[in-house]
């Protein structure tokens, strides 16, 4: 059987499901950090998917999608650093990483 | 070209291989030759390591002997050749712990797991004319990567310990090979830039063609990959965590039995790859100048992976270790800059040959450059950060500490008050 | 996308990457969920592999697997082994929910689409075509995004150190005068033993 664009279309919204699911229902900052990641991984997925097998709109070269990618991925690290660090602070502040218990301002 | 469309020419390994794919892609449907090259891909790979692991315990242990001015083993069969037969055959009769509330399945899975990135380095690498499993177009990249993910693997068997000194060795030894990932990455970072492809069968190729080894044009990146990768798989001198003279044996403290044979096999099998990367990056692979000719190209390139090896060797039994502060950094705070300086020098000779289109020759003023640019980098550099002069002693007087005035010599400078 | 090998590494990988993602919601100890992300990590790179995208795959492993997993791996052992459970917030069951529905919409625009589909070979030398549109076509997205490294580097390390508060200066300005005997130990001891 042929493998085609929308296998690659539907595994990426799974696991973009699956992301959105551990960044709303978990408990600890630090496993919603690694939920946000997923989400990202799956819209990797898609966009060399798209690359791969579609025609790029408005004259762009085929590998467009891989460029973006790339952009996407160096952001990710970036803000996945940056979330860490954060998370790192509230902890020497609040003694806890859990969110349930991080939502005053008040220290 | 040196492959004969004759199957029983070996001096290209890969003559018999075609062969029989082509015989079995004439026969069978496709599938059953893409699952047969996989298998005889796998194959090659693990009987290599497999017999290549046995015969470096006892180079290692022979040579480092030599060095350190004793025999070595020389009990067990002609000088000692059955060594590492009795090592193997002792290590898989030790009891297999597993540390009561440790991770029992990551505690297991952490040696499997440090042997992914061997095996898929040695899939990239070509042996031969045509003798590789995969030529990828980003081979320099795959192995970086590979390489990358030990540290995670690292951890995993650090934590599953159950221990803190485990936890402390291990977290040494990633902030160690993640600091020396980095100048490296930057020394092969001036290969690709100088050759102009990640591809590993194309770096041979541009040596070949330019009747040059990259070593005698790029002389400082191949200094720095060297002492990084060093460092890399946690060998003397940075084998700060797992050293025999420390108390505990960091990460694979405890670890017995064949689990610890695993982590000791592949520190040897990663240090014999190494040298196969430095004879493909720095010292043409299987090409030697012609001589690849009349002996075949694979015997040279295994003879250059174990020149590489000793090197290894030569480095662990002559050089002291460094403390885990020192290690640190001399890769941030040396082969970094360096590096980069480095890297801002050939990407401005590529582009020099790019503009003027110049013939391969030029290569001949780029290598003079580059070997004064390297001995100007690093003389430099080390006036610039004041660090001659470290050891010499200075004069000291002994006042009222212990109430003699005396005029001593004293092994202190820069180095010694918590520097 | 017929070869026998692309289509059966497609379906084992999608299996990998959906079971692992499973696996972080599963697990209960939050190690384990950062060991089967950095699985689900390295099936997505597979997946890229399938879709003849070497580079992006090689660059996501040695990013996501080697250098974000270490990361979290990290910030998970600077914080306090008792908030190291994996448990839910009262969101599970409308999260679920949720996420199931915006799954089930994309999923549904994917296969309802009618995707501008071109029948292209497959990528040979995506490293030097993607280098070479990095300098040209979106040099500037490039410059930005060095740009943005920096800043995330030089924060998080004012993160991770900041907020040093008025005592603890105090505390480093008494440091120096403690360790000047140290220092003459130090001296007379190494006199000592030579």
């Amino acid at each position: 059987m042929r493998v085609t664009l929308e296998h690659y279309l539907v595994v990426s919204a799974l696991l973009f499901g699956l992301g959105l699911w551990i960044a709303l229902a978990k408990r600890n900052a630090i496993i919603i950090l690694m939920g946000v990641e997923l989400m990202l991984n799956a819209v990797n997925l898609a966009l060399i998917a798209f690359s791969r097998f579609a025609a790029m709109p408005g004259g762009r070269p085929p590998l467009a999608g891989h460029v973006f990618v790339i952009f996407v991925i160096t952001v990710a690290a970036a803000e996945a650093a940056v979330a860490l660090a954060l998370a790192v602070a509230v902890y020497r502040n609040r003694a806890t990483v859990d969110i349930d218990q991080i939502n005053l301002l008040k220290l | 070209m040196m492959v004969l469309a004759r199957w029983w020419d070996l001096r290209s390994l890969a003559n018999p291989v075609h062969a029989l794919l082509d015989w079995l892609r004439d026969r069978f449907p496709d599938w059953v030759a893409y699952v047969v090259s996989g298998l005889i891909g796998a194959a090659a790979i693990g009987l290599f390591l497999g017999v290549a692991m046995l015969l470096l315990i006892w180079v290692e242990r022979r040579v480092i002997a030599r060095i350190q001015i004793r025999q070595g083993p020389n009990r067990t069969g002609p000088a000692g050749i059955l060594q590492p037969v009795a090592d193997a055959i002792k290590l898989m009769q030790k009891e297999a712990l597993t540390p009561f509330a440790g991770d029992k399945w990551v505690f297991w899975l952490a040696p499997v797991l440090l042997f992914v990135p061997t095996v898929l380095t040695m899939g990239v690498m070509p042996f031969g004319e045509g003798m590789v499993v995969a030529d990828l177009n980003v081979g320099v990249l795959f192995i970086v990567a590979v390489g990358s993910t030990v540290p995670l693997v690292i951890f995993m068997a650090g934590w599953a310990s159950n221990n803190k000194y485990s936890l402390l060795g291990a977290m040494r030894t990633i902030a160690m090979v993640l600091s020396y990932e980095l100048p490296a990455v930057i020394s092969l970072l001036s290969v690709v830039v100088l050759v102009g492809s990640m591809q590993l069968g194309e770096i041979i190729r541009f040596q070949r063609e330019h009747f040059v080894w990259n070593v005698f044009l790029l002389p400082l990146p191949f200094l720095i990959y060297v002492t990084a990768s060093l460092a890399e798989i946690g060998r003397s001198p940075y084998d700060i965590a797992e050293a025999e003279s420390e108390i505990v044996a960091g990460y694979h403290t405890e670890y017995s039995g064949m689990k610890f044979g695993l982590f000791y096999a592949v520190e040897l099998a990663n240090a014999l790859i190494l040298g196969g990367i430095f004879a493909i990056l720095f010292f043409g692979g299987w090409w030697t100048f012609g001589l690849d000719r009349i002996i075949p190209g694979w015997l040279l390139f295994l003879v250059k992976m174990l020149l590489g090896y000793w090197l290894f060797v030569w480095a662990r039994g002559t050089v002291p270790r460094l403390r885990i502060d020192q290690a640190l950094k001399f890769s941030w705070q040396f082969l970094i800059p360096i590096g980069l300086l480095n890297v801002l020098l050939v990407a401005l000779e590529v582009a020099i040959w790019a503009e003027t289109d110049a013939p391969g020759v030029i290569l001949l003023p780029f290598a003079v450059v580059n070997w004064l640019g390297a001995a100007g980098l690093v003389v430099g550099y080390v006036r610039l950060l004041r660090l001659e002069g470290v050891q010499a002693p200075r004069p000291v007087l002994l006042t009222d500490q212990i109430g003699i005035v005396t005029r001593v010599t004293g092994p202190v400078g820069a180095g010694a008050a918590g520097d | 996308m017929e070869g026998f090998g692309v289509v059966s590494a497609f379906w084992v990988l999608s299996a990998v990457a959906v079971v692992s993602a499973l696996g972080i919601i599963v697990s209960r100890n939050l190690l384990h969920a950062v060991l089967w992300l950095i699985l689900t990590f390295v099936a997505l790179a597979g997946l890229f592999i399938t879709l003849t995208a070497d580079f992006v795959a090689v660059a996501q492993v040695l990013v996501y697997a080697g250098a974000v997993g270490v990361l979290v791996v990290f910030a998970i052992m600077l914080t306090p082994s008792s908030a190291r459970t994996n448990a839910e917030t009262r969101f599970f069951g409308p999260g679920l929910l949720v996420a199931a529905a915006f799954s089930t919409v994309l999923a549904y625009v994917a296969l309802a689409t009618d995707w501008p589909v071109v029948a292209r070979d497959a990528f040979q030398t995506t490293a030097q075509e993607i280098g070479s549109l990095l300098v040209t076509r979106y040099v500037l997205a490039f410059e930005l995004a060095s740009l943005v490294l920096i800043v995330a580097m030089v924060g998080a390390i004012v993160l991770v150190r900041g907020g040093r508060t008025v005592p603890e200066e105090q505390v480093e300005a008494a440091a120096p005068a403690e360790s000047e005997p140290e220092q003459r130990q130090e001296q007379t001891t190494a006199v000592q033993v030579h």
